[in-house]
């Protein structure tokens, strides 16, 4: 499992129902796109398409017979012409009306509905046109495409799609007060207290210049709690660091609410909306890959 | 230059003066004393200081309804415009930097790339100023004249300038301004001169700048403007990004005063290259002997003189 929370692939297939029986495909009957990639498929055969290269999950043996040359070869991943893995566009797991009256619905009209959607459908077209992406999981892409530093212009968009659905996982109606348990114990060990901390994200969120996100991640390397600031687009995942947390701080995220009030937007994000319990599974999980206590030494 | 620190209100400013041509071509540096002397001011006593001042729009905040509110204009104009200028009032206070004109401030901050503090308050507060001056109420249409013979000449046509700027606005990522400046023929070293320089060389270019920048740092001269920062269209046009493009270019867009602005660049460029005639002309600065002789012959101080004195 890769760090994207939520499976993205839609898979659309011309006998779709009988094949959802895991818990990710049921996003597919949520997936607005999947009709209007059934058209794509239908019209842009995937002959053009080299057959090692698609993101073939293996749910079902190929319905067409392989002809001779194909049965001696011994790649596996023979994809049938009528599937296509696309990017879709998850919503939030709460309605939109339900993190009044700290963010409108509205704004979550807009900046799910249209910002979010269009860098999902941008992203769709780049993969289209290009095979090797196109292979990618998500955290792959987002790292390939970053390039080092020097981006290739898939990564904007690629890096928007993962920060906007890891932003409003994030968040939850009901949200704020503070954490608990381990990382409540982890946050003091590395800022002092959770108020210093607060203090350190809210000053980070206002001090950003133009676009971009704060987030509070755990560095792999230094094994600790860090807020970074990063912008437009960029996320701690090219660094290899695991966010917990993120806020948006695009004009986009809250002009509609608080215009140009930033410090009260990031005030509220803090008291009212963010979703600890999601941090502390990211951090949880993140454990298993970052040892951060001290290491048991079993006395004999 | 000292100039009254003073409140300026949100009050639509009668004076004629300021929405002819002729001032807005003004460089920036001439613009102030006009101002001190023509404009209603409050005097606080006491608070003289070298600051620099919230400029507001040559209209009124609801003149460019429908096509930008009057809520964008109080925001945009009242709140983020007015920050960037007491931020780096504040910012500046006490230091070198103090005093200084608002161009000065922010060549200074740029730093050569490596940008101080101070620059992205500095060079917002220039490029606001410079957005409200190029639009009006009832603006938009064609530019007319020199302007339009040298789109025609850079672009092909005014569709294909249009085009152009559309492509930038939309394409720049995050928050930044859109820009047509003109370009003077440069090399691309620092120091180096166009050995011939004519009015053919100097262009018309669209270009784009990220967050704070613009093209004075470029060494270009700007010539109009867009804001595509998302607080300049939110409340109109929310994610509409291509809508409002298209409204400031058929709506807002001030092609006289770009035309104004052409008129002060090429004067500029035209003072900028006799100057560096003349220089080239000051056959001395050839014949500089360097200084530390010893660095480049040792001790032998009498053979190097014996070598500088055959040229």
């Amino acid at each position: 499992m890769s760090w994207t929370c939520s499976n993205y692939l839609c898979l659309s297939s011309s006998s779709s129902s009988s094949l959802i029986d895991s818990h990710e495909l049921t996003l597919f009957n949520r997936c607005k796109l999947s009709s209007e990639y059934k058209e794509l498929r239908r019209k842009d055969h995937d002959s053009l398409r080299p057959i090692n290269t698609c993101a073939y999950l293996g749910l079902k043996p190929p319905t067409h017979k392989l002809d001779k040359g194909q049965r001696k070869k011994d790649c596996v991943l023979n994809k049938p012409k009528n599937i296509c893995a696309y990017y879709s566009l998850r919503p939030p797991s709460y309605k939109f009306d339900a993190l009044e009256p700290y963010m409108s619905q509205r704004t979550l009209e807009v900046h799910w509905g249209e910002h979010h959607r269009g860098y999902v459908e941008s992203l769709n077209k780049y993969l289209e046109k290009d095979d090797i992406l196109y292979g990618y999981t998500m955290d792959e892409l987002i790292k390939v495409t970053y390039n080092n530093g020097n981006p290739l212009p898939e990564f904007n968009v690629a890096a928007q799609v993962w920060n906007h659905d890891f932003f409003w996982e994030s968040m939850q109606p009901g949200g704020g007060n503070s954490p608990t348990l381990g990382l409540l114990r982890q946050i003091e060990k590395d800022f002092g207290s959770f108020s210093d901390f607060r203090e350190e994200f809210i000053e980070n969120a206002l001090t950003l210049f133009g676009s971009g996100w704060v987030w509070l991640v755990l560095k792999r390397n230094e094994k600790r709690l860090a807020v970074v600031q990063t912008t437009n687009a960029i996320t701690p995942l090219v660094w290899d660091d695991i966010p917990l947390l993120s806020l948006d701080m695009w004009e986009h995220s809250y002009y509609l609410d608080y215009k140009n009030n930033k410090a009260q937007y990031a005030n509220v994000f803090m008291d009212h909306l963010v979703s600890w319990n999601m941090a502390l599974a990211r951090i949880a999980y993140a454990q298993s890959f970052v040892n951060l206590g001290e290491p048991k030494i079993p006395v004999a | 230059m000292v100039m009254v620190a003073a409140t300026t209100t949100a009050s639509h400013l009668t004076s004629t003066f300021l929405s002819t041509p002729d001032f807005c071509g003004l460089s920036r540096s001439l613009q102030w004393p006009h101002m001190q002397r023509r404009c209603t001011r409050k005097y606080v006593p006491g608070a003289i200081s070298a600051s620099i001042d919230l400029k507001p729009p040559p209209y009124a905040l609801h003149a460019l309804e429908p096509h930008m509110s009057k809520e964008t204009l109080e925001y945009h104009w009242g709140k983020h415009h007015r920050a960037y200028v007491d931020n780096l009032n504040k910012q500046i206070e006490g230091t070198e930097l103090d005093g200084m004109s608002l161009e000065s401030i922010i060549s200074a901050s740029y730093n050569k790339g490596d940008i101080l503090p101070a620059f992205n308050n500095a060079a917002q507060i220039w490029n606001h100023e410079f957005f409200w001056e190029s639009m009006k109420p009832d603006g938009g249409g064609k530019p007319t004249g020199e302007l339009l013979e040298l789109i025609n000449r850079d672009f092909g046509s005014f569709e294909g300038l249009i085009n152009k700027f559309k492509s930038a606005a939309t394409t720049q990522f995050g928050s930044g301004w859109a820009w047509l400046v003109y370009k003077e023929h440069k090399l691309d070293v620092p120091n180096a001169r166009n050995p011939r320089p004519s009015e053919e060389d100097n262009k018309l270019v669209v270009v784009k700048s990220p967050n704070a920048v613009n093209p004075l740092v470029w060494e270009y001269h700007p010539l109009l403007t867009l804001d595509v920062w998302e607080h300049a269209y939110y409340l109109d046009f929310e994610n509409r990004r291509p809508d409002y493009i298209l409204t400031f270019l058929d709506k807002l867009v001030s092609w006289e005063t770009v035309s104004s602005r052409l008129e002060a660049a090429k004067v500029r460029v035209a003072e900028s290259e006799k100057e560096m005639a003349e220089i080239d002309a000051d056959e001395d600065l050839d014949t500089i002997e360097p200084e530390d002789t010893d660095m480049y012959f040792g001790s032998e101080a009498e053979d190097a003189e014996d070598f500088l004195d055959d040229e």
